[in-house]
Formats: C-alpha cells, sequence, structure tokens
C-alpha cells in the first residue's frame, strides 16, 4: 500500500513537473501563436510565423520587453477551426502564454477568440478580415482592416478603376471570411449602380469548378468576383480560362501567397486583388523590413509574413506601455495604440478593436504581382 | 442549350475519372466478395507517384510531353499495381479464410494507414501538380468550349476501359477471372492458381487508379494525401450504382455519377455536390440494391 502511494505520488510530482516544462522561466515573457503550419492554407501560418519570427529576434536583440526576453511557442492548426481551439486552449492553460497571436483565417480566428476572452487573454489576428471576430470580446484585437472596408474598396476598384458594371460572384460558402466579402462586395457594387450578374458557391478543398463556371458564364459577367483563399483562387482562375472566360477575375486578401502565381501561372494574368501591402512598394518601413525577411528567408514576404511581423511588434510595444504581463494591462494598452507605424501602414486601434488603415490593389501583370494602387480608409 | 451541352462535356469527363476508379472497386468485389476501401488512396499514391516522377522524366525525355506523359502514367500504372498487390498479400490474403466483414475493417485500417502515413511522408499541404497534358482550346464555338484537357481524360478513359474488357473477355487470365468470380473452389479444382488471378485483379484495378489518378491531377491540379477519400467514396458509389462486380455497370455509373454531380452543381446548389452522390446510394440500396446493370443475387445466411 505505501509503495502504491508512493508511486502515485512519484507520478503526480512527474507530471506536475512536465506540465510546466513548456512554461516561463523566469526572465522571459512568454507570447503563444497558433497558425496554419500545415493544410490548404498552410503558406498564411508558414509567411505569418517567419513575419513573427523576424519581430521577435529584432525586440530581443535590442533588449527585451520590460527588461525580459520574448519567447514564441507555436502550435500548428492545421487550416482547421477544431484544432485551432485546441492549439489555443493548450497555449494558454498548459503552457501560459501571456498573450496570443493568431490567426489568419476567420474561421479559425472565431473558433479560437471565445477561448481568449474567457481566459482573459489578450488575442492580437494578424489578418482576419471578417467584423465578427473582435466582436468575440473586449480581449480580441487585429491589426488590419476589416472586410465591409475591404469589400467597399474593391467594389469601387471595379466600378471606377475598371469601370465594370456587371460582376458574378463565386463564393465559398463554408467560409465566413468568404461570404462577409461577397456580402460587402456586393452591397457596395449595387450601390454605385453595378449589377449583380450571378452568384455561384463552391466548398473549400473543392477542386472541381467547372460546373459553377459555367454557369456563370452564361450569366455574362464583365468579371467575375472570387472572395476565398489562394489555392481554389488559383484553380478557378485555371479553370475559367479553360472554358475561355477570358474576363478579369478579382479576388480579396486570401489570395495573396507565393503559391497563386504557382498553381495559377499565365492563367492569373489581367486579374487583380487587394492586399494589406506591397512587397515593391517604395516606403521607407516596407523597403527595410523586405530586405531584412530576404535577407533571413531567402524569399519576397507576402502580406501575411507583414502583417505577422507588425502583430509582433505591435503586442511587444503594449506590453511595454502595459508596463506589466497581466492581460487586463495589456488589453488596455493594446487598446490605446494609436499611430503605429508599421509595415502594412499606420496603425491606430479604433472602439470595435480593428485597425483603421489603406488597402492596395494588386495585378497580375505576365505571372509576376504588381503594384496597381493604394486606397485610403 | 450551349451551357448544357457544356456542362454535359464536364460530367462526361469528371464522370470517366469516377468510372475508371469504380472499375478496380467493382472487380475486386467481383473476385473477393469485398470492398476494398483502401482503393481511393492507392489512386492518391499514383498521383503523389506522378508528381515526384513527372519533373524528372521530363527532363529526360528533354521536355517532350509526347513520350514523357506516357511514360509517366506506366510508372504510376506499375507502382500502383505493386501497392495493390503488396496490400493484397499483407493484409487481405491471411484474413480469407475469415468472415468478409473482417476483411472489410482491415481496408478501411490499410485506407487510413495510407492517408495518414502519406501526410507523414508526402507532407500535409497540397501540391502543385505538374503540367502533363498541355492545356490548350481544342474546339471552340459560341456555344461550347473543349479543352485538350477534356478529350484526353475521356479518351484514355475509354482506351482503357476497352482494353480492360479485352483483357477480362479475350485473353486465358480473363477466362480465368471470371471463372475465380463465379465459384473459387470449382475454379482451383480446375487447375486454376486462384493466388494469381486475385493478384492479377489487383494489378488491373490499382493501375486503373493510377492512370485516373494522373488524369484527375492534370485536371485539378492541386494534390494532397487525402485527395483520395472523396473520389474514392464517389468511384464506390458509382460502382454500387452500375451494379457491383458489373464491369460496364461501373462504367456507365461513373459517368452518371459525375454528370449528376455536374448538374446539380451548375442548375441547384453547390452544396449538394457531395450529398448527391450519398442519396443516390441510399436510394439504389433502398430500392434496386443489385443496381443498373447488377442480377439479382439472393444473399446465402
Amino acid at each position: 500500500m505505501r509503495k502504491t502511494l508512493g508511486i502515485l505520488t512519484a507520478l503526480t510530482i512527474g507530471a506536475m513537473l512536465l506540465s510546466c516544462g513548456g512554461g516561463a522561466k523566469q526572465d522571459e515573457i512568454l507570447i503563444g501563436e497558433y497558425g496554419s503550419l500545415t493544410g490548404t492554407t498552410a503558406t498564411f501560418g508558414q509567411s505569418t510565423h517567419n513575419g513573427l519570427t523576424l519581430a521577435v529576434e529584432e525586440i530581443n536583440n535590442a533588449g527585451g520587453v520590460l527588461g525580459k526576453k520574448i519567447k514564441l511557442l507555436t502550435e500548428d492548426d492545421q487550416s482547421k477551426p477544431e484544432e485551432a481551439a485546441t492549439a489555443v486552449t493548450k497555449l494558454i492553460t498548459r503552457d501560459g502564454a501571456k498573450a496570443v497571436i493568431g490567426e489568419v483565417a476567420s474561421s479559425r480566428s472565431l473558433a479560437a477568440a471565445p477561448i481568449c476572452q474567457d481566459n482573459g487573454i489578450p488575442m492580437v489576428s494578424p489578418a482576419s478580415t471578417n467584423p465578427e471576430v473582435t466582436r468575440k470580446g473586449d480581449y480580441i484585437f487585429r491589426v488590419c482592416y476589416i472586410d465591409p472596408f475591404q469589400g467597399e474598396v474593391l467594389a469601387k476598384f471595379a466600378y471606377n478603376s475598371l469601370g465594370l458594371r456587371n460582376v458574378a460572384i463565386l463564393k465559398d460558402v463554408r467560409n465566413d471570411y468568404s461570404v462577409g466579402l461577397a456580402q460587402f462586395f456586393e452591397e457596395t457594387f449595387v450601390g454605385l449602380g453595378g449589377k449583380i450578374a450571378a452568384t455561384q458557391a463552391y466548398s473549400e478543398g473543392d477542386t472541381d469548378f467547372k460546373a459553377q463556371l459555367t454557369a456563370l458564364k452564361g450569366a455574362n459577367p464583365e468579371a467575375v468576383f472570387v472572395p476565398g483563399y489562394y489555392t481554389e483562387g488559383a484553380l478557378i482562375v485555371k479553370q475559367a480560362r479553360e472554358l475561355n472566360m477570358t474576363m478579369p477575375i478579382i479576388g480579396g486578401d486570401g489570395w495573396d501567397s507565393s503559391k497563386l502565381v504557382e498553381i495559377g501561372g499565365e492563367a492569373l494574368n489581367g486579374s487583380y486583388f487587394s492586399t494589406h501591402y506591397a512587397s515593391d512598394d517604395t516606403n521607407y518601413m516596407v523597403k527595410n523590413f523586405v530586405t531584412k525577411y530576404k535577407e533571413r528567408y531567402n524569399e519576397t514576404p507576402d502580406a501575411m509574413a507583414a502583417l505577422g511581423y507588425d502583430a509582433g511588434l505591435i503586442l511587444c510595444d503594449a506590453i511595454t506601455r502595459a508596463g506589466s504581463t497581466d492581460g487586463a494591462a495589456i488589453r488596455d494598452a493594446l487598446a490605446a495604440t494609436r499611430g503605429f507605424r508599421g509595415v502594412t501602414g499606420t496603425i491606430s486601434i479604433d472602439e470595435n478593436r480593428n485597425a483603421r488603415k489603406s488597402a492596395v490593389v494588386i495585378a497580375v501583370v505576365d505571372g509576376k504581382l504588381q503594384y496597381k494602387e493604394t486606397i485610403q480608409p | 442549350m450551349s451551357e448544357l451541352l457544356q456542362q454535359i462535356i464536364n460530367g462526361i469527363s469528371l464522370g470517366s475519372i469516377y468510372a475508371l476508379i469504380a472499375l478496380g472497386y467493382t472487380m475486386i468485389y467481383g473476385i473477393l466478395r469485398f470492398i476494398n476501401f483502401a482503393h481511393g488512396d492507392v489512386f492518391m499514391v499514383g498521383a503523389f507517384i506522378g508528381f515526384y516522377l513527372a519533373p524528372r522524366i521530363k527532363a529526360l525525355f528533354g521536355g517532350s510531353l509526347l513520350i514523357a506523359t506516357p511514360v509517366v502514367f506506366l510508372i504510376a500504372m506499375i507502382g500502383c499495381s505493386l501497392l495493390g498487390v503488396t496490400i493484397e498479400k499483407l493484409a487481405y490474403r491471411p484474413l480469407r479464410p475469415q468472415p468478409k466483414l473482417t476483411v472489410l475493417i482491415t481496408a478501411i485500417g490499410v485506407s487510413l494507414f495510407l492517408e495518414f502515413g502519406g501526410q507523414l511522408v508526402f507532407g500535409p499541404d497540397p501540391k502543385l501538380f505538374p503540367t502533363l497534358i498541355p492545356s490548350s482550346t481544342v474546339i471552340n464555338t459560341q456555344n461550347l468550349v473543349v479543352g485538350s484537357n477534356s478529350i484526353a481524360v475521356i479518351v484514355t478513359a475509354l482506351v482503357l476501359m476497352l482494353l480492360l474488357r479485352f483483357v477480362v473477355y479475350n485473353t486465358k487470365i480473363g477466362t480465368a477471372m471470371r471463372a475465380v468470380s463465379y465459384n473459387h473452389r470449382a475454379a482451383s479444382l480446375m487447375g486454376i492458381n486462384i493466388d494469381t488471378v486475385i493478384s492479377f485483379t489487383f494489378v488491373l484495378g490499382s493501375s486503373l487508379a493510377a492512370a485516373a489518378a494522373i488524369l484527375y491531377a492534370s485536371v485539378y491540379p492541386s494534390i494532397n494525401p487525402l485527395m483520395g477519400i472523396f473520389p474514392g467514396l464517389k468511384a464506390f458509389v458509382a460502382a454500387v450504382l452500375g451494379g457491383i462486380g458489373n464491369l460496364a455497370g461501373a462504367a456507365l455509373g461513373g459517368l452518371i455519377i459525375g454528370l449528376t454531380e455536374t448538374f446539380v452543381v451548375g442548375y441547384i446548389s453547390p452544396t449538394f455536390r457531395d450529398a448527391i452522390a450519398f442519396s443516390i446510394l441510399i436510394l439504389i440500396l433502398l430500392f434496386k440494391p443489385s443496381g443498373i446493370m447488377g442480377k439479382d443475387e439472393p444473399e446465402k445466411v
């Protein structure tokens, strides 16, 4: 009996020690990151992680925050909302993260946000643009613009800059981001006097879009708007060209990935998408960031990398101003962020915990991404 | 009218791929009386063999697709045949005297093994399949656009199906296959080596799956280790719809599923894309379990 008790005690102590294994040392501040390092939107997670790592390294090299080093813990959610919830729970309850950064995809941020809110841990989403995300509670922030603005930008771009009057929509019905962006685009575009020729839908993970495209082709649109992610976006453009649909195809920031051009190839020529920054921008901040990123990773950073970098800097700036790692203090400091000069523009957090900033439209010309125009809020 | 014609072309091209996979299900069922649920994952492995080989083979033949593409097809088909035969030898053969349910559950196990083993080996993120069939527009009228992709899919599928028909009905091993499917014991009494015939059936089925995979990946060039699940399930439905165990039935079933899916997506709602195949499965099991071309065979209890 005593022996059993002894073993049990040893096991319990062992388990306690193990559970503290991922925890912070005295001179470290733990920040959790969850992202899609694998799965259908793998480049989102990888780029964000690269950008964020770069920001953390810079801060640590400059002496850290509150005299302590930042330690970044990363969990992969495999591009699945349910995994995002698990990853965030683990980061908060087991590892003891003081703040969390993630996700790019709105559906995954929406799955994780309530957990951060309930635990009183501030969450900063680098790139989720669906308005619902920050409505989950006062601990949830983002450093990007939201879809009502992005939809408006794209609708104005289509109507004014491209002179389009008749546009068809092909959206991902199982994706909060895609459905939201399609709705906001339609509202503005119809408000301006344009017409939505037809609407079709698909689901993330589909590979065959010919039936939908054939139906859209029958409606004779001047352009097709495809709010969705890059894998499906590129396949849709490719199949549209195979069906001889030569009109411009327009996407949102979900298209911003090096994989877009890799999969879509020449078919993408004459398509446009909105995003958060352009790597060929001549702004000093952007140039500096692109150079450092290229040195470290040997590739051109996309918007998710830039937003990951900005999210890291803004969070560390807030912790410094808060003067402590208490959740409520960091939350108040984040909410008070005004005029922060980031790579993706000047960031001020508004009363709904969203960032107000400009959007960039990028054109695909000869298989290359080219800066087209910037649209202010 | 033009839209309808275009949708029919889209549907036939998708359906031909389902038909090729369905043939594998139906042949193995015909011989062994069980559903090889790992078939869809053999299809996936075929696509990955193509993915890794195509750039090397293209380089070998100086970028000439005319020679490189058939070579990629051939190697993927051989690779999948080996995989199919190995699976049968290691997983199914030792269980042959056991109840069919045991083999069925083993097949599900093999399927999961290939899917998640594939994630480990190939990596879980989608990969871009290299171009093997140059995409150009062959027919282009006001009403109808037919690309080289669709034509290649339909023609290849047709040629392979005719080839299969020839093997099954006009060769010695084909006669042996048919004999085994009627009665294992009687066939073995006639001096037919059952093991060889079963292995050969797996060779045929798996190589058709590999060919289907290369076609599928050429038309929809994003591949991942879980890509076999849905085409596999739909081909299974196609095999049941046509009458499982019946070759012509599997081909017909594949075309019907492909066309129905395309019509439902194009004219009703894309959210029903996956639901429609399974609704068909339920209906056929309720009203004509033997399928369109199958014979009624009361199960002996």
